[in-house]
């Protein structure tokens, strides 16, 4: 434990010492505040027309729960967004350590390499979630002006969905930035990964062939929706727990044939 | 403290060493020596458990490095020929990481921290990011880094590579005031280094051992004869004439100096025979200029040039 820790803490001040930390939250909080900001605009304005055309044509207006639809958008479009965002925290995991040599210290301290995985995933995870924290700011926004007041519920199960699959996509990257030595070929690989993923899941959805309904069911962008819309299905968190499971495991081979590849 | 048993590693079809067997005893600094490309760095590896062989075995303070690795990692300060230091740390920041993951405990951290600082001279850099150190004080880190959890055994890769003569002494010093304490194996493909530092030398060429002994015993081994070096002014045929008929005399070699009547002698004498005296009388004697004369010792340069290319030519034939 103090192992993973001494790594954690120096995988995170690596993140802050370099200027990529500070591009990838600032680029992230412009597009996911421009969109925060366009998609609380469009449900305000499709509101007040519903409201309007009720007026228009007497009758009671319309219920819509424009907290909840924001939310849900939101949360589309941030998951979207971290797959161009992650490659960039995850490419130099250790790609930077074999380029520089550490990876020689790492491999002959008495620390396992589980220690050294660990340490470095739960680094990417905490920057992730510190990247995440100030969108946090903008439901509060919506929560001041919104009534009757909006449900907390959908938020919180659409942050442990962000979360869980901000962790997969880490765990892929991690193991992809074990493959090489060079960090643009690490984040290339991964973003390229990533796209993959997300050409799947948008194939899977089209149809309802079986094999649609399996790669669908398997998709984790897939299981991110019910998260969005304020469901937590066992079935999904299953999915995400073996998705980062299986991207640490494979991290693991790899930094063991590592040795033996040499 | 170490012993490497019969080792072998294999890349594919090409060996990196052979049947590499060697002891280390405890407090010892061995040096070891050979051409780029030998196989020192890939022994070192195995040594610090970075490197799984492909055959044989090595033990470091009595623990296998294949089935206890964890046991031989504590034990082992190790400087790969890169020091593996992270530009974006501050030297402090670095040396409490490696504190940290080589299982320095809390309560001596500090200390131990400073007094690798203090041994080998960054303090003044405590504070410093690494990336603005030079190769120097890098390098010093580097062994820094090796000994901040005390090992019993230092491994260091070439560790006075890229360094300014200066800078090479002061190290030379510091891993010498080092010895006793720690079991020190050390690789270079600098000669004199090894006559300087080491108790005992092996020298590896094509990733087999060439010969294992002090650099004192290496040398005199192999010289079995004594070499004088003169020049002289006159007819060379009366010269080579006279010097041959003294007693002890085996051998002369001559060569016309450029530009001018002289020409300089190589006299190969029996081991320990000073004939010096003799010579210079015969020369002067047969109405000759003596122009210089002195002895010369066999360097361990030669020692390794003669051991490396003997194993050249029995591949050639």
């Amino acid at each position: 434990m103090k192992n993973i820790l001494a790594i954690l803490q120096k995988e995170l001040r690596g993140y802050f010492v370099s200027p990529i930390a500070y591009v990838v939250l600032t680029v992230f909080l412009v597009i996911s505040g421009y969109f925060f900001y366009q998609i609380v605009s469009i449900f305000v304005e499709r509101s007040m027309m519903m409201m309007m055309q009720s007026q228009q044509f007497g009758g009671p207006p319309p219920a819509m729960d424009v907290p909840s639809l924001v939310s849900r958008n939101f949360f589309g479009v941030v998951s979207t967004v971290i797959l161009f965002m992650l490659p960039m925290i995850t490419m130099a995991t250790f790609a930077d350590e074999k380029r520089r040599g550490t990876i020689e210290l790492l491999l002959t301290s008495p620390i396992t390499n589980v220690q050294v995985i660990l340490g470095k995933f739960l680094a990417a995870v905490t920057f992730f979630l510190i990247m995440l924290l100030p969108t946090l700011l903008y439901y509060i926004f919506v929560y001041a002006y919104s009534s009757p007041r909006m449900s907390f519920g959908p938020i919180l199960s659409g942050y442990l969905g962000l979360l869980l699959l901000g962790a997969a996509l880490i765990s892929l990257g991690i193991f992809i930035s074990t493959l090489t030595e060079n960090q643009i070929v690490a984040a290339s690989v991964t973003f390229g990964a990533f796209l993959i993923l997300w050409v799947i899941d948008l194939s899977a959805r089209s149809g309802g062939t079986v094999v649609q309904e399996i790669v669908s069911y398997l998709s984790i962008l897939n299981h991110f929706e019910d998260f969005s819309k304020g469901v937590v299905d066992t079935a999904s968190l299953v999915v995400y727990g073996s998705f980062i499971f299986l991207g640490l495991f494979l991290t693991y081979r790899s930094m063991e044939s590592l040795r033996w590849r040499q | 403290m170490i012993e490497v048993d019969q080792l072998t590693k294999r890349y594919g079809s090409v060996k990196a060493i052979e049947n590499v067997s060697f002891r280390v005893e405890k407090g010892e600094i061995l040096g070891f020596l050979g051409p780029n490309g030998a196989g020192k760095t890939t022994t070192m590896r195995i040594l610090t458990c970075f490197l799984p062989a492909t055959e044989g075995t090595a033990r470091v303070a009595g623990y296998d490095v294949f089935n206890q690795p964890m046991e031989v990692k504590r034990r082992i300060g190790y400087l790969p020929e890169n020091p593996p230091v992270y530009n974006e740390m501050t030297v402090d920041t670095y040396l409490d990481f490696v504190a940290k993951i080589k299982g320095v405990d809390s309560t001596n951290r500090k200390a131990r921290i400073e007094e690798v600082k203090n041994r080998v001279s960054v303090q003044e850099y405590s504070k410093t990011l690494i990336k603005n150190l030079s190769k120097g004080y890098k390098q010093r880190l580097g062994i820094a880094q090796a000994l901040v959890h005390d090992p019993e055994v230092l491994i260091l890769d070439e560790p006075t590579i890229g360094l300014d003569p200066n800078q090479i002494s002061e190290v030379r010093q510091l891993i010498k005031s080092l010895a006793g304490n720690h079991t020190i194996i050390l690789s270079t493909h600098i000669l004199p280094e090894v006559s300087m530092t080491c108790q005992r030398v092996v020298i590896i060429a094509k990733g087999k051992i060439a010969a294992v002994d002090t650099p004192e015993n290496l040398i005199r081994q192999l010289q079995g004869s004594d070499r004088i070096y003169l020049e002289a002014k006159g007819p060379e045929p009366t010269v080579t004439s006279q010097i041959s008929q003294i007693d002890g005399v085996l051998r002369v070699e001559s060569h016309r100096l450029d530009g001018d009547e002289a020409f300089s002698y190589s006299v190969e004498t029996e081991f320990k025979k000073d004939v010096r005296g003799k010579i210079a009388k015969k020369i002067v004697e047969s109405g000759c200029d003596l122009l210089e004369l002195r002895t010369m010792s066999m360097s361990l340069e030669e020692v390794f040039l003669q051991l490396t290319t003997k194993e050249e030519e029995v591949r050639d034939r």
